[in-house]
Formats: structure tokens, sequence, C-alpha cells
């Protein structure tokens, strides 16, 4: 059994790692926590699930669907409900954060009246394909949700660090009239930012769909709170405290439930990242206490 | 005075009625005698968020009963219906508004037990009806004596299920799982547990879950290491289709049986194939070969393209059950119209014969229901 939950527990904290790392990319370049992230991926997964069982399209093509829509969110809502915001002389620290709250409920029950709110089936061949190591049965998925979260963590990781662009998110997010003072087209970035970051919410939602079969217009609300408590835990900004994060968060809900009552599935786990705030309070990989920041 | 002045104008509205019947009546001598019962009825349902779906198939059950009983004339119902999301102090709000601003003379509704828990203690202080039509927790009509359900209990739905199962596939080992953050759900669980115990049934692990949880497989895989006879499953269909798909697709392949809540036709759409081998007992049983639930199904399935749910087929006949009510009070009179719901009894709804108990309880024989070849059949 502990070889069958340890999966169980990877898989699912490797789902709250890409969920978290969406979070993770926006609060660095824009301090901003968006509230809309769990929504956005909740839309991808419907995308993904539109594609595959009602037009019978491949997986491939499901993921770049669900990735073009959740981008073409990410790069409205940046128009529509945080540039207006952003820089106006008297706008609180807070108000891009209520918008984003604002654009949650309006996703949520935009998908309430598009697609109804039961449960909806996310079948896919590929959800299928298993295989039998020792005396356990691995499904494939299971595999490729811990490879992507992976892949994305060390990709953005080193986009972040090594390209050009990385370099000039990096200075918009330290400074941004600096940045824009040495020609780094501060909008631009920041768009860039979170158009990307809600293309791995739409790549999470895929992935949530194929791991767990089944998708509802609630699902946002319940993995974007998981994601926003592990990038507190991980670390405000951190990539590899999001990937950390998740994968504790993961791990210690399921073991919670192998070994000990599942009714405090949620309670354990937040006691334990509580504990660890109390001891490491700018989270697991944390730079700066919050108040050298800025 | 505010009180003479709203008689004068009832006073006036009969009045005004009676020109426009005598009317009616000059162009079609056939018409039906007398005025109608006229009535407003509040409706607390969930429109939005977590369970919009119970919700949505109750308000459907209850606007295809007020279409058909507006167009006999009889009564002529005005709804009023008010969105509660699932939430108690939600359910509250909408109840004040309707008794007090509304002026309702009764109420359809809520539709969780937690939320009735909320609204019922408000319309009886308040003297109004109120009438669930999907709160089977125990202790809800207890509550007062202006509150009434329709929905069978668990308390008498799975016991029937239970030990028919254990009788046919000689049922030893059980495990039990919950959602323990719902009063109906935890309500069910409470029944399961007494009727294994009472049954001798050894049970191997108790688990429990969230309503909106994605993911089951760590219960699942800890439930199926130890390998039970049955589970014991007390979920609503939303949560209950999952955990059926997930359990089958990782190898548990014991026989469930669940609750009231998993009784839907719903349970088969989101399990698929998953479902076969599901027990349930439930008043509500669409297949039935009665022409007055056949009739039912087809129109609902006519107006919302979908299959009536147990949900849909309970709000509809309270809503019978209502006007009725206020057929035999003869007037749109709170009081009046408690004690002619309470003197309900042999009411032939959709769901079957339906009476109230002495403590406006319901008295109901449960069928027991399997999944079959993608549909629920009789069990035995």
């Amino acid at each position: 059994m502990f070889l069958e939950q340890l999966i169980n527990g990877v898989t699912l904290g490797s789902i709250y790692a890409i969920v978290a790392l969406g979070y993770t990319l926006v609060f660095g370049v824009l301090d901003i926590i968006n509230m809309a992230h769990g929504e956005i991926f909740m839309f991808g997964a419907f995308a993904g699930m539109i594609l595959m069982s009602k037009t019978g399209v491949p997986l491939p093509v499901a993921f770049l669907g669900a990735i073009v829509l959740t981008a073409a969110m990410g790069l409205l809502m940046e128009r529509l409900a945080l540039r207006p915001l952003r820089g106006r002389p008297g706008a609180s620290h807070l108000a891009s954060l209520i918008s984003t709250i604002g654009v949650s409920i309006l996703l949520e029950n935009v998908a309430h009246k598009l697609f109804g709110a039961g449960n909806h089936l996310f079948e896919t061949p590929f959800a299928e394909i298993r295989f039998t190591v020792g005396p356990v049965t691995v499904y494939l998925v299971q595999v490729v949700i811990l490879v992507i979260s992976l892949l994305l963590m060390a990709g953005l990781a080193l986009w972040l660090s090594r390209t050009r662009a990385g370099k000039a998110l990096r200075a918009a997010a330290e400074n941004p009239e600096t940045a824009g003072l040495l020609g780094v087209d501060t909008n631009r970035m920041i768009t860039a930012t979170v158009v990307i970051a809600s293309a791995m919410g739409g790549v999470a939602g895929v992935l949530v769909g194929m791991a767990f079969n089944y998708i509802n217009n609630q699902i946002g609300l319940s993995m974007g709170l998981k994601g926003l408590a592990i990038i507190i835990f991980g670390g405000m900004g951190s990539i590899y405290g999001a990937m950390a994060g998740g994968l504790i968060l993961g791990l210690s809900e399921t073991f919670v439930v192998a070994y000990g009552s599942s009714g405090y599935r949620d309670a354990i786990a937040f006691v334990a990242i509580i504990v660890i705030l109390l001891i490491r309070p700018q989270g697991l990989f944390g730079q700066a206490p919050a108040e050298a920041r800025r | 005075m505010r009180r003479t002045v709203r008689l004068l104008a009832v006073v006036a509205c009969a009045l005004f009625a009676f020109v426009f019947l005598g009317a009616e009546k000059a162009k079609k001598p056939a018409a039906p005698k007398g005025e109608p019962i006229k009535a407003k009825i509040g409706v607390i349902s969930i429109l939005t968020g977590q369970g919009a779906a119970y919700g949505e198939a109750i308000t459907n059950g209850i606007k295809l009963a007020r279409d058909e009983v507006n167009a006999k004339g009889e009564v002529l119902i005005d709804l009023s219906v008010e969105d509660s999301s699932g939430k108690q102090e939600q359910a509250l709000a909408a109840a004040q508004k309707l008794i007090n601003s509304e002026k309702v003379v009764a109420i359809i509704g809520p539709t969780l037990s937690n939320e009735m828990f909320a609204a019922g203690p408000e319309a009886d202080a308040s003297g109004v009806p109120i009438m669930g039509t999907s709160t089977t927790a125990k202790g809800i009509p207890q509550i007062g004596k202006f509150v009434f359900r329709n929905s069978m209990p668990e308390s008498q739905a799975i016991p029937a299920s239970v030990g028919q199962a254990v009788k046919k596939y000689n049922i030893r080992k059980v495990a039990l799982l919950y959602g323990n953050d719902d009063a109906f759900t935890k309500s069910g669980f409470d029944t399961m547990k007494e009727v294994a115990e009472k049954l001798k049934l050894t049970i191997v692990t108790i688990q429990e879950f969230q309503k909106g949880q994605a993911d089951y497989k760590a219960q699942l895989t800890k439930i199926a290491s130890l390998a039970p006879d049955a589970v014991l499953c007390s979920a609503l269909y939303n949560e209950g289709g999952v955990i059926l798909a997930q359990a089958r697709k990782m190898g548990l392949k014991v026989p469930f049986v669940g609750g009231n809540g998993f009784n839907s036709p719903k349970v088969i759409e989101i399990a698929k194939e998953a479902a076969e081998g599901l027990i349930v007992a439930t008043p509500w049983f669409g297949e039935k070969n009665d022409p007055k639930v056949k009739a039912f199904s087809a129109k609902y399935e006519k107006a919302y393209g979908k299959k009536p749910d147990q949900f849909a087929a309970q709000a509809y006949d309270a809503f019978y059950i209502m006007t009725n009510a206020l057929k035999a009070a003869g007037t749109a009179d709170r009081t009046k119209l408690r004690d002619a719901l309470a003197a309900t009894k042999n009411f032939q709804g959709v769901v079957g014969n339906f009476s109230f108990d002495a403590e406006r309880d319901v008295v109901m024989t449960p069928s027991v229901l399997i999944v079959k070849g993608g549909k629920f059949a009789i069990f035995n």
C-alpha cells in the first residue's frame, strides 16, 4: 500500500506544484496574487475535455487548445482587470487582488452557465494506459504529470535566470521604473508573464482532468486555494519553493489519509504548513524577509 | 388601519377577479367554477455555487408542477425563488426575505439539511409552513410544527438497501466511506454504521471525504488494502459517481451500497460502466411501470432535455402536496395551510404513495435498486 499511496501523493503533489508555479510567477513579477488563476485553470480543463471528447482530436491538440484558450484569457485579464489599475495614483496595492477575485467569480459563473454544475467525465484513451511495476499499477498519466511538472519547473528556472527575456522580467520585477529607463518594455513583460502563467494553468487543467477523470466548475476554487497556500509555504515568488511545497502538501495529504484519519486530511496538511511558517516565516525557499522585498 | 386597507385591497381584487371571471364565463359557459385560490409560494434552493446541480433539478421539478397546476386553474401560484448558495446564513436570509417582504404563504426548500436547520426554526417561529424536498437528515420535522419534509430520511432507506445486499452477497466485512462536511451524508453514515452494527458486520475502516473533492485515491487505496466484502458509501451523486469511477479504475471491485443521494441517473452518466452493481434504496424509481411516473418523466425530459432524478421528482411532488393542501384549506392562510398539510394522507405522487406521520415526517416504502446494464433495475 505504501508504494501506491506514494504514487498517489506524488501525482497530487505535482498537480499542486504546476498550479502553484502559475501563482508564483505572477506574484514574483507583479506582486499580485492572481485569485483568478484557479478559474483559468478550470477553463483549461474544460477546453481540453471538450476538444477531446466532443471533437475527438488527439491529446497534444487538446493541450494546445487549452493553452491557447487560457493564454488568451490571461491576456484579456491583464488588459481589462490588471493594467487599468497599475500605477494609478491612489490605487491601493490590494486593488488588483480584488479585481482578480472579481474575475474569478465571473469566470466560475460563466463556467456554470456554459457547462452546468455537475461533474463531467474526462475521457481519454491515454488515461487508461498503465503498466505494473512489481506489485503496483502505475498509470502513464501519473508519470507524465510528474515529468511535465519537473520540466515546467526547470524550464521556468532556466528561462528566468539564463535568457534575455527572463532577465528583463526579473528587472521589471525588481523595479519597474528603472527597468523601463533601461529599455525594458515593462508592460509587455508583465503581459507576457500573465499569459505564460495562465497557459501553465491550462496545462495543469488538462492534467487534472486526465488524473482524476472528472472536472467541474468548482475545481478552480479548491485547487486555487491549495496553490495559494503552497506559494506562501514554499516562499513567495520562488519556483523551487512552489515545486517542493506542492509535493510536500500532496504527499502529506495522501499519507494523512493512508496512516491517519481521512477527516483531518486538510487540517493536518495546513497545520504542517503553519508550523513550518512559524519556523521559517519567509517560506521554505523564501529569499528575504517580507519587509525587505521592495 | 393597515389591516383594513389590506382587507379592502383583497376584497377589491376578489371583486375584480369576479368581473373577469364573469367575462370568461360569458364566453365559455363550461369554465371551472369559483375563483382560483391565489397564493405566493417561496422556494429556497441552491442556484449558484457547489450543489447547484441539486438546486437546478429541484427548481425544475417545482416549475414543471407549477405550470401544470396553474393551467388547471383551481389555484394560481406565484413562485418566488431565492438562491441559498448552499450556505446556512444565506438560506436563513432568504427565508426571512420570503416571510417578511414577499409575504409568502409557504416555503418549499431549502436544499440541504444543514440549511434547513438554519431556515426551519425561523419559518416555524413566524408560523410559515416550510417543506424540505431533499432534506433527509435526522431531526428535520422535529424542528417545529410548521416544518415538513417529503424526502424519505436515510434512516428509512438505508436499512433496506444494506439489509438486502448483505443477504444476497453474504457480506461480513464492510468499509464505510462518507462526506463528513454535510449533514445529509453524515446522517446517512450514522445510519449505515448503526445498521452495520445491528447486522454484526465487521467495519474494517471508516474513511471520510469533503464535498467537491476531486481525488479519492488515497482513501480508496486504503480501503482496497483492507479487502472488505462491500463498501457502504454515503455520498451525493456528484461525488459518488467520481468515487465509483476511481474505485473501479484502481481495481476495487466489491459491491457499493449507497444512500439516497446516490440515486440519480447522473451517477450512471458520471461513472458510466463503473456504476454497475451499485445498490441504493430509494422512494423514486424513474423506470417504474406507472403511468404517472412515465408522464412526468416524459414531460420533464421534454422541458429540460434530461431525465428527472429523485431531487426533481420529490420537488415536483412537494409542489402538488402543497397546492392540494392549499385547496383543502380553501384559502391562502399560513396556519390553515399548515393544518391541511399535516393532514396529508395517501397522496399518490410520482415517488409513490405518500403520507405524513404524526411528527410531519415521511411514511413511504422504499424500493431497492441496482445499476444493471447502464440503468437502475429492481434488486432481488
